[in-house]
């Protein structure tokens, strides 16, 4: 249950960047909090149950209520979002911390890095992952390398990028991809608390124990995350592997809008794989 | 040595060559320690007098010999007019003034709007425009109308769930339609996606529409994208992309090869007021001034970008004002004005083509529609403001007057009009949701020239799967 609820706000809230100590909690952080309390509720413990927007937005709201230096920007933030996930802020923390962006991701990348150097919290949305593309070059050579390329002279740990992700059944190219290995192959950037640093150590033990793993992720299978797991995990527990790592991933194409169902790893193509990794 | 250095080096010896011949001419007394000249200090001159920082900056500009020092300081609002001092610098002769006077971030006007027919559809008198005839105007106006028509039917398609997106002109058919009447089919277009009408115009048929919405078998996009991204080779429009912005460059590019090619013919690119904040709008109009690229940007400027509007997208005067910047003429022209888009462009395309250079043209406009079938633009806008821009400023009812006006048209021949549109792609609709989608090999074909090895095996593991549990997929693909 935890895997699919950090999947869920993975979903919606991708990258929190930076390291710094004295972001004790950033917007994503807050996002996987307000998204525990549902979980809560399926757990049988107290909480009330929301969807994933609303948790997200509870956690801008808290981010923005207790930190007063805190910002939240992007394409149409502030009329709520496209996703609205922004939904109220504007109205309740005003125009100058809630606010709309001009249509330029680097722009807004650039921008939030530079906000965060000065000690601020600047929670940006991309308003697709498909549209982050355009702020490659600000987070991967700027935002990444801002603290060890300085000496720590400076630094953009307060900043968060939360931009949405995956497939949802009409998206074709550029509303469906996941992008998330390719800022996962630079030093630097934190992805949510599921990929940058992952959890080797759980996914260990639970293998130590069973001897199987398998890993499934949308994005294409090629270069994806899945192949940094299953050689982890061959390294750490080669001995103790019953089968070989299975991976049931996105296809090596673009993303195809007709053809959804036959790019996706959906859940026959799951089964089967796990009943062959069993039958070994 | 950078050519930047050159010319500062050359702009200090001027400089102080300069100030050797004045010091020698007894017509400056004052360098002497008399008394200064008094002229009037501008506001803005007076306002940055007192900050030092000002001063150093223009310093370290002219160059560091204390000559070049004094010139600066008696340049500081001392300097007596008449001897016009000027350097050559890279570009041309550029003049010193001792005013510190900053350009304004905005003209006192706006750039003003070419139009040619009035609200009431009669041409402005003493306007200027290209000649029209009248099989030209009615082909005009009715595929405006289909245009209009083609929106309504398949947005009510998209909300009956038969289609699984849709996005349409409305209020944009003049820019549409009269900007690819003024083309020829040689001429390249690189859209952005709220300019079907071009394609339209070029032939593509409503049945071709309703293929690609439907993302049937015939589609050209053998299904992979959304609706309305349209494309087509025999056409000469390129495929639509979502990402905003990035078929600017592309436009550049392909109008530097058919200005190599010697063709008789331009790119153009349609873009929104949005796209304009796009680092690739950018590279573009650079890019096109520096390689004089025979290409015409055409921004669709309809006041919204989803919710945001064009006061949280740009301050500068619009689209129009940028063209200067980068070295390119530009012009602003009413979008609603069928008349006023066709002789723009029209006389873009031979500036562009004739002399090999780029053209800005900025269209004002409105998006009457929703953004597209996943927006609620009341959520963020006035509806009477939506009705105003949808009823007094209909470019097609303005456009009909004028057509009307000539004799040419008449209210049988519009209720013909609409009722054969309409009956037309009920059938396409009709057609297209009944044809298959493209096969399953499509899926791997096109990612590269020729599918590769880890694609082929990809396809086999699929197909073992697809045989195994058939109801988990689309019946409609043919396996
Ligand atoms: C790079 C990129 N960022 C964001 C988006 C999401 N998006 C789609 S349309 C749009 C607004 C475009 O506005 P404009 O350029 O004015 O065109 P209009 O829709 O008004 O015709 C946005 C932000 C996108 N498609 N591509
Ligand atoms: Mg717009």
């Amino acid at each position: 249950m935890a895997a699919k609820s950090l999947r869920e706000i993975r979903r919606a809230a991708a990258a929190g960047i930076g390291s710094r100590r004295c972001f004790s909690g950033d917007a994503a952080a807050a996002a996987a909090a307000a998204a525990g309390v549902a979980e809560g509720k399926v757990g049988g413990g107290a909480g009330k149950e929301v969807n994933l927007f609303t948790a997200i937005n509870q956690a801008l709201h808290i981010a923005l209520d207790t930190d007063p230096r805190s910002y939240v920007f992007g394409e149409d933030v502030g009329f709520g979002g496209v996703f609205r996930c922004t939904t109220g802020l504007a109205d309740r923390f005003g125009r100058n911390r809630v606010f709309n962006t001009p249509l330029c991701e680097q722009g807004i990348a650039g921008f939030a890095v530079g906000l965060a150097a000065m000690g601020n919290r600047a929670i940006a949305e991309i308003q697709f992952a498909d549209y982050i593309f355009p702020a490659f070059d600000q987070i991967v050579n700027e935002a990444a390398k801002f603290r060890y390329r300085s000496g720590n002279e400076f630094n953009c740990g307060g900043l968060t990028i939360r931009s949405p992700y995956g497939a949802v059944g009409h998206g074709g190219h550029y509303h469906s991809q996941s992008p998330e290995a390719f800022f996962c192959h630079v030093p630097g950037l934190k992805h949510l608390r599921t990929l940058i640093p992952w959890d080797k150590e759980t996914v260990e033990a639970s293998v130590s124990k069973t001897g199987k793993l398998l890993v499934s992720h949308e994005a294409p299978i090629t270069g994806g995350f899945g192949a940094e797991i299953a050689a982890s995990i061959t390294e750490r527990c080669f001995q103790r592997l019953e089968a070989p790592v299975a991976r049931v991933c996105g296809l090596d194409t673009p993303f195809p809008l007709v053809y959804e169902t036959f790019y996706m790893p959906t859940k026959n193509k799951v089964l089967d794989a796990i009943k062959a990794t069993v039958n070994y | 040595m950078a050519s930047s250095q050159l010319a500062r080096r050359a702009a200090r010896r001027l400089l102080s060559s300069q100030h050797r011949r004045h010091c020698a001419a007894p017509a400056c007394p004052w360098l002497l320690g008399s008394a200064p000249p008094v002229l009037a200090p501008s506001p803005v001159a007076a306002a940055a007098a007192g900050d030092r920082r000002g001063f150093c900056s223009v310093r370290r500009f002219t160059g560091e010999s204390n000559a070049a020092a004094a010139v600066e300081e008696a340049e500081n609002g001392l300097v007596a007019g008449g001897d016009q001092q000027a350097i050559d610098f890279p570009g041309g002769k550029v003049s010193f003034v001792a005013e510190m006077n900053f350009l304004p971030e905005s003209q006192r006007e706006r750039i003003n709007c070419y139009r040619v027919l009035d609200d009431d559809g009669r041409t402005i008198s003493g306007s200027r425009f290209q000649e029209v005839s009248k099989e030209l105007a009615l082909k005009m106006y009715s595929e405006m109308v289909t245009l209009q028509v083609m929106d309504t039917i398949f947005f009510e398609a998209q909300r009956q769930g038969r289609i699984s997106f849709y996005l349409t002109s409305h209020g944009e058919e003049a820019i549409n339609i009269a900007s690819a009447a003024a083309l020829t089919i040689d001429d390249i277009v690189l859209p952005q996606y709220r300019e079907p009408g071009v394609l339209l115009w070029r032939g593509f048929t409503l049945q071709e529409f309703a293929n690609q919405c439907f993302g049937n078998k015939l589609d050209y996009g053998k299904g992979r994208q959304m609706p309305i991204h349209y494309g087509s080779n025999r056409l000469n429009y390129f495929t639509v992309s979502s990402p905003i912005a990035t078929q600017l460059p592309h436009a550049v590019g392909a109008a530097y090869s058919l200005k190599m090619d010697k063709k008789d013919a331009c790119a153009i690119t349609y873009f929104g007021d949005g796209g304009t904040s796009e680092g690739d709008f950018h590279a573009a109009l650079n890019f096109a001034a520096v390689m004089e690229a025979p290409v015409i940007f055409f921004c669709r400027n309809n006041g919204w970008a989803i919710s945001t509007p064009t006061s949280e997208q740009f301050r500068s005067d619009g689209a129009v004002i940028r063209g200067q910047a980068y070295g390119m003429r530009s012009i602003r022209v009413d979008g609603n004005d069928a008349l006023a888009v066709y002789s723009a462009v029209h006389t873009a395309r031979e500036m562009a083509i004739k002399e090999g250079r780029p053209i800005l043209v900025e269209a004002l406009t409105y998006r009457v529609g929703h953004h597209s079938t996943s927006d609620d633009s009341t959520k963020y806008r006035p509806v009477d403001e939506i009705e105003h821009w949808r009823t007094a400023r209909d470019p097609i009812s303005r456009y009909r007057k004028w057509v009307q006006g000539n004799g040419w048209w008449c209210d049988e021949d519009e209720s013909e009009l609409r009722n054969n549109v309409r009956q037309e792609l009920l059938k396409a609709i009709q057609v297209a949701e009944r044809m298959p989608k493209p096969p399953l090999a499509e899926l791997f074909t096109d990612v590269y020239d020729e599918v590769p090895s880890n694609l082929r095996e990809q396809e086999r593991l699929l197909r073992d799967t697809i045989k195994k549990h058939p109801a988990d997929y689309p019946a409609d693909v043919h396996i």
